[in-house]
């Protein structure tokens, strides 16, 4: 079996059979997996949970994934973990942002579920 | 004590005075700090008009018909309204053609005619010379009243050879003033600025004298200190004063429109207001200083006059003698002195500036003519400039004597105590010519010719011969029978027309035949080259950018020839100066390489105008040219070419502020757009956004199930029940999108019926039944009876009854929910509501929920919704002539709420008056 058996998955997003389909596809993979419904909860979450890997929304309500990803980055103790961004914004820009921010991949909706699921293993195997 | 002697000295030492600010004023312009280069001191010379006429003489007037001396003041006052169009163009005009006199000024006019400018000076002198007598008579009788102080008696005239009489005295005197500074230099760009200061300085003189003795009488008449003066009663003589009257109006009409001429065309007026000007600025301030200084000049006329009613009740004084004679009676000296040396101020100030002005014209346009038509025949001297300095000085001799042999003959003659207004009259004559030739380009030099010409033998038929009459001179009958002994022709009923005084009959018939005439005349044939191109500049005045008078010349000559000339009365300093200047302003170095074009003959013609008047120069310059004539037709074409430069240069200026303004619309059209460009990208953006988040779940649960084919049958069942529903989110969204595009591009279908508001209240209510079933909620309907009925499309008002209805179950608590829908009248309609018992919308959210793609988490959960809905109800209410809005109290729930206009034939009369407005 592969070295990501068993690492710590965060999902923050809004949408909830969005939320479904994520969960399923990581606890397909035999990850722990969580939930966070906004950007508050999510950051609260990154710090109580401290996952391997957050799968991060970005337009969300109270707190977006740009502000949850600064937060997250600029915390030292918070360094290790992975933050895969997600968004229905198609943009370069916002892929840009989110790459400078410290993202460690970026998404667009809709995702092919192969290339997430492919995307969340590499990230993990990079240790 | 005061006898003479004092008296001589005293006037002495006021004429030194004069001559010393004239003097200093002269230097200060020579060192370039000019002291007339000021606006108050330009108003002030203007009231040189304020002769000893004024002095002296408004107070006699006000003794006979009481306000009767105020139209002569009214009327410059109410013409000074008309100098910012008149007075200007009269100035520019005469800046620009270097114009002398006013005889100068209608000569000019008129094609540069002698003939013109020589009938305008006789009429001048004719009509002015008795009112410089009156002058001298004011000074001299002012001169024996004094010196018989304190005893108050009336000079007795011509007791002695003439030689000895104080006035013949007094004009030699004025006429060497005038002499010292009338006559320095030829040029009259150079102006008189020693005199015009000294003019100013009297000005100033004269109102002080004259307010002096007015406060001094009415303290009097107010018992505040002040001379004693016997009680007012209800005497006879008084009645015209204590009773003033405008009447007839006529006459104040006349008289004040006499006036208002006179104060711009009488040959001194013309010379302070116009030659002597140095900046058409100063234009401004004499509109309202000169007025004032009128108004204050008269404001203690009727206390004067009323004191000298009452301290000399029997009439042996005469009453244009009570400025003098009450100061004399209540023993003043010093008052009285102040008061003579005021009347001197008054009357030498006009003696000197009208008799330079006299001068100037009658050597210009009498006297050098005629010169010139004999130096035809034989070549003149070199030095003329000398010769015309001496014919001026002569001129202004002649005049001054003129004045003192009138004076001498009339004596206490009507001629001469009646001239002031008769004189006024003569003077109006020009008025037609004038004022026809800077707004009319009509009129011909004949036309100008008659029209002075009639009006001038009009004057002498109708006021100078009955003034002759009335002196003794020629038989009283002729007063009354006129020529040949037709009572038609009666010199003071001409026609019949009796009823007004003198002076008004005489300035109604005089005007209206000089009008007459001079309409006529001009009518009888078109202007010629030399008139049109006149009246080009003239009528044009006003505009800055009018061409500055093209010259219109065609011919050959040398510019030696023309130095020449202009040396012969310039001397050669003073021209080379003037050529040299002028060949600077041409971009060339020295005068020698000017060429003898058009422009530099027209030059030397204006130079020469200053000195000799403009037809005197046409005349000279043409001596030493050789013009080849130019021909109405092309006058007319390079008048009309520079009439067509101006009305193209006036088009583009139009067309460059239409181009601005175009350009200022593109701009802000532009930035509309951009707007509008951003707002379609950032729909697009949400729209796509919006599209992506259904498309994302369908497309991972579709590879899901794909991938997966051993998923259990429940999870199967749920992962498709999500494929279907946001399956049909994408296509909700989708046809909302339509929709919105569709109603805000103007496409949509409207229908317009009457719509019955319970109607399609049930109708939305059974729509939504299963979605408000399936969340636990229930919905409660509180509608009034009969029906509620208002325009409208039915299907539309649904769907917004039905996105009301969706969004609040949505938010109301499932399991709990409570809906309620409640229908009432209001002043605009009628009104639904639809109200929630869920988490309410906070207040910052109330307008932003009706924006596109605005979802609010409304108690932190996602709603399913487009974000489409409210936005688009919100454009069906507002097509539909109503408003929609949202009300809230945080944590009770939110309330939506919409009005419609009722139905006309709605019973909505059955309402309530009270109901109170819940907004």
């Amino acid at each position: 079996m592969s070295l990501t058996m068993n690492k710590r998955i965060l999902i923050v997003d809004d949408e909830p059979n969005i939320v479904i389909s994520l969960e399923f596809l990581m606890m397909r993979e035999g990850h722990e997996v969580r939930v966070a419904r906004d950007g508050e909860a999510g950051l609260a979450a990154v710090r109580t949970l401290r996952p391997d890997l957050v799968v991060l929304d970005v337009m969300m309500p109270k707190l977006d994934g740009f502000a949850v990803l600064e937060a997250v980055r600029s915390d030292p103790g918070l360094a290790g973990t992975r933050i895969l961004m997600l968004t229905a914004k198609g943009r370069e820009a916002e892929q840009s942002k989110g790459l400078a921010l410290g993202a460690d991949a970026y998404m667009s909706k809709p995702f092919s579920t192969r290339d997430l699921v492919d995307k969340v293993k590499e990230l993990l195997d990079r240790t | 004590m005061i006898n003479g002697p004092l008296i001589i000295g005293i006037s002495f030492t006021y004429l030194g005075l004069l001559f010393a600010v004239a003097y200093w004023a002269d230097r200060r312009a020579e060192q370039g700090r000019s002291v007339i280069a000021r606006p108050t001191i330009y108003a002030l010379s203007l009231a040189v008009y304020c002769t000893a006429w004024t002095f002296y003489g408004s107070v006699g007037r006000a003794t006979q018909n009481g306000l009767g001396f105020l139209p002569i003041y009214l009327g410059p006052t109410l013409m000074a309204f008309l100098w910012g169009s008149l007075l200007l163009k009269m100035v520019r005009v005469s800046k620009s053609e270097r114009i002398t006199s006013i005889a100068d000024f209608i000569a000019s006019r008129y094609g540069k005619s002698q003939v013109l400018g020589g009938l305008v000076t006789v009429i001048a002198v004719i009509g002015v010379v008795p009112y410089i007598a009156l002058q001298l008579k004011a000074i001299a009788w002012s001169f024996t009243i004094l010196s018989h102080y304190p005893e108050v008696r009336m000079p007795v005239h011509g007791d002695g050879p003439f030689w000895a009489d104080t006035a013949f005295v007094v004009a030699l005197l004025l006429a060497a003033f005038t002499i010292l500074f009338g006559t320095r230099h030829l040029d009259a760009s150079e102006r008189h600025e020693g005199l015009v200061a000294a003019i100013a300085f009297e000005s100033i003189v004269k109102l002080v004298a004259f307010l002096a003795m007015g406060l001094f009488i009415a303290f009097g008449l107010l018992g505040l200190g002040g001379p004693e003066l016997p009680p007012i009663e209800d005497s006879p003589l008084l009645l015209p004063l204590l009773e003033p009257g405008i009447s007839p109006f006529a006459d104040w009409f006349a008289i004040s429109l006499l006036a208002g001429l006179a104060v711009m065309l009488l040959p001194r007026q013309f010379q302070v207001a116009v030659v002597e000007n140095s900046d058409e600025r100063h234009l401004r301030r004499a509109i309202w200083l000169f007025p004032l200084y009128l108004l204050l000049i008269n404001l203690f006329v009727v206390p004067i006059a009323i004191a000298g009613l009452l301290t000399f009740p029997d009439g042996t004084v005469n009453a244009d003698t009570f400025m003098l004679t009450l100061p004399i009676a209540f023993e003043q000296p010093w008052l009285a002195l102040l008061v003579y040396i005021g009347g001197l101020s008054a009357a030498t100030g006009m003696v000197i500036v009208e008799t330079i002005a006299l001068s100037t014209m009658v050597s210009n346009d009498l006297v050098l003519p005629a010169l010139l038509r004999r130096w035809r025949r034989r070549p003149p001297a070199a030095d003329l400039g000398r010769l015309l300095l001496t014919i001026r000085r002569g001129a202004i001799v002649v005049i001054l004597l003129l004045g003192f042999l009138y004076y001498w003959l009339a004596g206490e003659a009507y001629a001469l105590v009646g001239i002031g207004l008769i004189s006024f009259v003569a003077v109006a004559q020009f008025a037609p010519a004038v004022i026809g030739g800077l707004y009319w380009r009509g009129g011909t030099r004949e036309g100008a010719l008659a029209g002075l010409s009639a009006g001038f033998l009009v004057w002498i038929y109708t006021l100078l011969l009955p003034s002759f009459a009335k002196s003794g001179w020629l038989p009283p009958a002729f007063m009354e029978s006129g020529l040949g002994g037709f009572d038609i022709l009666a010199p003071m009923a001409l026609f019949g027309l009796t009823g007004w005084n003198e002076i008004t009959h005489g300035l109604f018939w005089s005007l209206t035949a000089n009008i007459g005439a001079f309409l006529f005349v001009s009518s009888l044939r078109a202007p010629n080259a030399a008139e049109a191109s006149q009246a080009g500049i003239f009528v044009d005045a006003s505009r800055r950018t009018a061409l500055a008078s093209a010259p219109l010349w065609r011919g050959s000559a040398e510019i030696t020839e023309l130095m020449t000339l202009a040396e012969r009365f310039l001397g050669s300093a003073r021209t080379r100066a003037a050529f040299t200047q002028y060949a600077r302003v041409r971009g060339l170095d020295s005068p020698d390489t000017l060429p003898a074009d058009a422009e530099t003959v027209y030059f030397a013609e204006t130079l020469l105008s200053g000195a000799i008047g403009g037809a005197s120069a046409r005349v000279m310059v043409a001596s030493v040219t050789d013009e080849e004539p130019i021909g109405l037709d092309e006058v007319l074409n390079i008048l009309d070419e520079a009439s067509q430069i101006r009305a193209y240069s006036r088009q583009l200026e139009q067309k460059s502020r239409a181009l601005e303004a175009a350009t200022e619309e593109l701009r802000a059209a532009n930035i509309r757009l951009q707007d509008l460009d951003r707002m379609k990208d950032d729909f697009i953006s949400s729209v796509t956004h919006e599209l992506r988040t259904p498309l994302s779940s369908i497309r991972a649960f579709s590879e899901i199930l794909f991938d997966d084919p051993d998923i259990d049958g429940e999870q199967r069942r749920r992962f498709l029940g999500i494929l279907v529903s946001e399956t049909e989110r994408l296509s909700r969204l989708v046809n909302q999108v339509l929709d919105l595009a569709k109603i805000e591009s103007g496409h949509a279908d409207w229908r317009t019926e009457v719509v019955e508001l319970q109607t399609v209240i049930h109708q939305a209510v059974s729509a939504t039944e299963q979605y408000v079933e399936e969340r636990g909620s229930s919905v409660h309907l509180d509608l009034p009876d009969g029906s509620a009925m208002v325009w409208g499309d039915r299907d539309r008002i649904v769907q917004v009854l039905v996105n009301l209805l969706s969004n609040a179950a949505k938010f109301a608590p499932t399991g709990s929910g409570e809906v309620r829908v409640r229908l009432s009248p209001s002043p605009a309609g009628w009104r639904v509501c639809v109200e929630d018992n869920g988490y309410g919308i906070p207040e910052s959210d109330l307008e932003l929920i009706f924006e596109k793609f605005h979802q609010t988490a409304r108690g932190g959960a996602k709603p399913g919704g487009t974000g489409l809905g409210l936005p688009i109800s919100r454009r069906i209410i507002d097509n539909l002539g109503g408003r929609i809005w949202a009300e809230s109290a945080p944590g009770k729930g939110a309330t939506l709420c919409f009005e419609l206009p009722a139905h006309p034939g709605n019973p909505s009369d059955r309402r309530p008056d009270h109901e109170p407005d819940h907004e």
